[in-house]
């Protein structure tokens, strides 16, 4: 894959930003996480350039933090808490009923790219549980029949847009 | 605001700030406040609108001179949010919506009138309650390390000014020498809580013994327990007493460096944690010769990524370096060789905001509250099957019962309590016959579970605890860093061991194998994830033998979970045939004739999906 220079400027910017702190590897990745949503190979390599730390030791290190992703998400990130309080509130069973209705499982991203579903480890709303989010709204007390609503909800969004 | 570099100048803004703070929560001059809850689950239930809402209409009505309006941190009963209290009445409406704005402007900031429909109602009194301090789940509770959540705004560094900030940093820099600072901490009997319960002073001694130009404070935010949000909610509600802490630690064994480790998924606290470092490195509370000594003291942040084993305070140390967050061998332990090799002590978040009132007050003082071994107060996340889901801060040695049922009211409609799980994924749970247990480090362990950090989750009768065992598993298997094999494989085939458990296909060897396998790992593993990996089990195994053994043996699921080992079946005497179920029906496995034929499951294509038995409106299906 082919990197676009406004990407690689992007990605170098970053890590000139973080050069002068101590040791700022995972600094670097969380913010290209964060503004591009993952952090390919062709990436990997230029912070190695950057920085002077081995691809080898930067594979290890995104691919250890669930937070790094190598592969884009979908547009929608439906994060299903998986917290214990939620756990004990039946949030499997919402987590199934996603991975029902749109056909593929968690950590997965629909064809269409719209949709990706997380099974996420606290949100820390367990005063909502069963809890989960899309995008990081978060959407309290879920129940088996609401699901199908919010697919539903950013179906019809990507209609109208 | 002003530059503060002397204590003389620190005096008289904390005294000027608490001036503003009485006379805000006083009411002084016909001035009302309204604080709305800015915890990350009420602001899930959209209190930003709330806010919002508030300033717009207090802006219409011109009121802006008269009516303040801001943010505070939790309030700790996150399952009656969002609160809004109006002050100086201390008028506590919960539940608000956005709809009901009008409402409490119109009526009680305008009219004076309180708006009972608000206010909470006693579940067993059935009487309405106006102020907080008089709902049953505040009652017992004592309020140290969440000293001023709820209270202050914590994006305003005056407001914790004003609210006993930063008199602990001027006492220990301008009166107390830092080995006085170490002998006062160990004098209060302070544990760490981040669960182990560690010493703290004594932590700091040993970290103080360093020679060394460079040492470190770290403050561990990597609250990873699923269903714990004790940390996140100190450091949304008032993050100045934690950098204070972490400041009267790095004076007191002479580091001038300290890091914050926070989860990546903490937005609200990671921002509010920034800004308060930014606000006080304005005035000159962080950086060089703070209140004109010799003490310099500088704080920065790093984000975790996702990781459980981070919080493990050797992984976490080698994720602020840059690596993959894998356990160091101890010895050395951080207090000799930790950050970049440096003497480092690594505190969880709680511990450092308990330390500025344990200077405020006085070892003594302190060491009244609590039990003999366990002195202070520690906060849980109150969460699952429970009422009250929510924070609370007890002092140690508060029993379970008084947790669950006195703060906690008690388990939701009319089930029976069955199990509370403390220490998450490393600790155990605890059945009625612990009920009066009380809470602190040593009775906990002797019971088989741990004080861990403090996630505290109720079970009721439908939870199948080796459903809940399984879970767990999957966690630790899935968090497992990889590093030393008892935990890497032994997890994994524990998972695989347990997972034939609730399929049905275990035998009583399985189980033997299960314990054999699990004192293994508990034996041979390098961190704490590991040793304590194989608790859930063993507790479970332990306190619900009878469990384990409906599923090997009978292949039932008493509590009806394990799908391989329940069934949905529909009453043909109840069935009025009315078809819903089938319509509703993902796989089509149900059939009859509408008004004809009751409908029936066909078992050989149920998912288990619950669909049918949540529709049924006539309670013909039930599991079995």
């Amino acid at each position: 894959m082919a990197i676009k220079p406004e990407v690689r400027k992007g990605v170098e910017a970053i890590c000139a930003e973080y050069s002068k702190e101590p040791s700022p590897l995972m600094m670097i990745l969380s913010k290209i996480q964060k503004e591009y949503g993952y952090i390919p190979l062709e990436v990997q390599e230029i912070v190695s350039a950057k920085t002077g730390i081995p691809v080898a030791e930067i594979y290890g290190v995104v691919t250890f933090y669930s937070f790094f992703s190598l592969e884009p998400k979908g547009k929608y990130v439906l994060g299903i808490c998986l917290g214990t309080a939620c756990y004990v509130k039946s949030s499997q069973q919402i987590l199934d009923k996603f991975e029902q209705l749109l056909g593929i499982k968690a950590g997965q991203t629909t064809p269409d790219g719209l949709f990706t579903i997380e099974a996420i480890r606290c949100m820390g709303a367990c005063a909502l549980a069963p809890a989960m989010s899309v995008n990081g709204k978060v959407y309290p007390k879920v129940t088996p029949d609401e699901v199908n609503k919010i697919i539903a909800e950013y179906k019809a969004m990507e209609v109208n847009a | 605001m002003e530059q503060i570099k002397s204590a003389a100048v620190l005096d008289k803004n904390i005294k000027e700030c608490t001036a503003i703070i009485d006379a805000k929560l006083k009411g002084e001059g016909g001035k009302r406040a309204v604080l709305i809850c800015g915890g990350t689950g009420c602001l899930a239930n959209n209190s930003d609108e709330i806010l919002h809402e508030f300033e717009k209409q207090i802006k219409e009505h011109g009121l802006e001179k008269k009516i303040s309006v801001n943010h505070v941190g939790c309030f700790g009963f996150c399952s009656q949010g969002p609160f809004v209290k109006i002050f100086p009445e201390d008028t506590l409406y919960h539940t608000v919506k956005v709809s009901d704005v009008k409402q409490i402007v119109e009526d009680d900031l305008i009219n004076g009138k309180i708006c009972e429909n608000l206010l909470y109602v006693d579940p067993a009194t059935k009487q309405k309650v106006v102020r907080q301090d008089d709902i049953n789940f505040y009652k017992k509770q004592l309020r140290v390390a969440l000293h001023g959540c709820s209270v202050i705004n914590p994006d305003l560094l005056e407001e914790s000014l004003g609210y006993d900030g930063f008199k602990a940093l001027k006492k220990v820099l301008t009166e107390m020498t830092p080995q006085q600072v170490i002998d006062e901490v160990l004098a209060s009997g302070i544990r760490g809580r981040g669960g182990a319960g560690f010493p703290t002073g004594k932590k700091w001694q040993f970290a103080a013994n360093q020679k060394s130009e460079i040492k470190y404070v770290v403050c561990n935010g990597d609250e990873g327990d699923p269903g714990a949000f004790m940390d996140r909610s100190i450091l949304e509600g008032n993050p100045f007493e934690v950098i204070e802490g972490m400041m009267i630690a790095g004076y007191a064994f002479g580091a001038h460096e300290g890091y914050f480790y926070v989860r990546a998924e903490y937005p609200v606290a990671v921002e509010r944690l920034l800004r308060a470092i930014k606000d006080m490195e304005a005035v000159g509370l962080l950086g060089d010769h703070i209140l004109g000594t010799d003490f310099s003291f500088r704080a920065h942040l790093r984000l975790g990524a996702g990781a459980f084993v981070c919080g493990e305070e050797t992984a976490l140390l080698n994720s602020i370096e840059g690596k993959r967050g894998m356990p160091r061998p101890r010895p050395p332990f951080p207090a000799i060789k930790g950050l970049w090799g440096k003497p480092t002590c690594v505190n969880n978040v709680e511990t450092l905001a308990q330390i500025p009132y344990i200077i405020r007050v006085g070892a003594t003082e302190y060491a009244k509250i609590g039990t003999v071994g366990s002195k202070g107060t520690k906060v849980f996340a109150l969460g699952g099957k429970i009422n009250n889901v929510g924070l609370v801060e007890v002092p140690m040695g508060t029993t379970l019962r008084t947790l669950i049922f006195d703060i906690g009211g008690g388990i939701p409609n009319g089930k029976k309590f069955k199990a509370i799980q403390t220490g998450g994924p490393s600790g155990g749970c605890l059945t009625e016959k612990d009920l009066d247990t009380p809470i602190d480090y040593d009775s906990l362990i002797a019971k088989g579970s741990m004080m861990g950090s403090g996630g505290a989750i109720v079970m009721d009768e439908d939870n199948c605890m080796v459903d809940v065992a399984h879970f767990y598993m999957d966690f630790i298997c899935s968090e497992s860093c990889g590093k030393c094999s008892p935990c890497r494989i032994g997890t994994k085939r524990l998972y695989e061991m347990l997972t034939q458990v609730t399929n049905g296909q275990a035998t009583p060897k399985t189980l033997e194998d299960m314990r054999a396998l699990a004192n293994v790992i508990k034996g041979g593993s390098l961190c704490a994830l590991g040793q304590t990996a194989a608790n859930p089990i063993l507790s479970t195994m332990n306190n619900f033998p009878d469990e384990y053994q409906a599923h090997v043996v009978d292949k039932k699921c008493p509590a009806h979970v394990c799908k391989k080992l329940m069934q949905y079946v529909i009453d043909p005497v109840k069935c009025k045939k009315c078809s819903k179920c089938a319509r509703n029906c993902p796989v089509n496995c149900i059939s009859g004739v509408p008004g004809k034929e009751p409908y029936v499951i066909d078992q050989s294509k149920c998912i288990k999906c619950g669909t049918c038995l949540a529709g049924c409106p006539f309670g013909a299906i039930s599991k079995r």
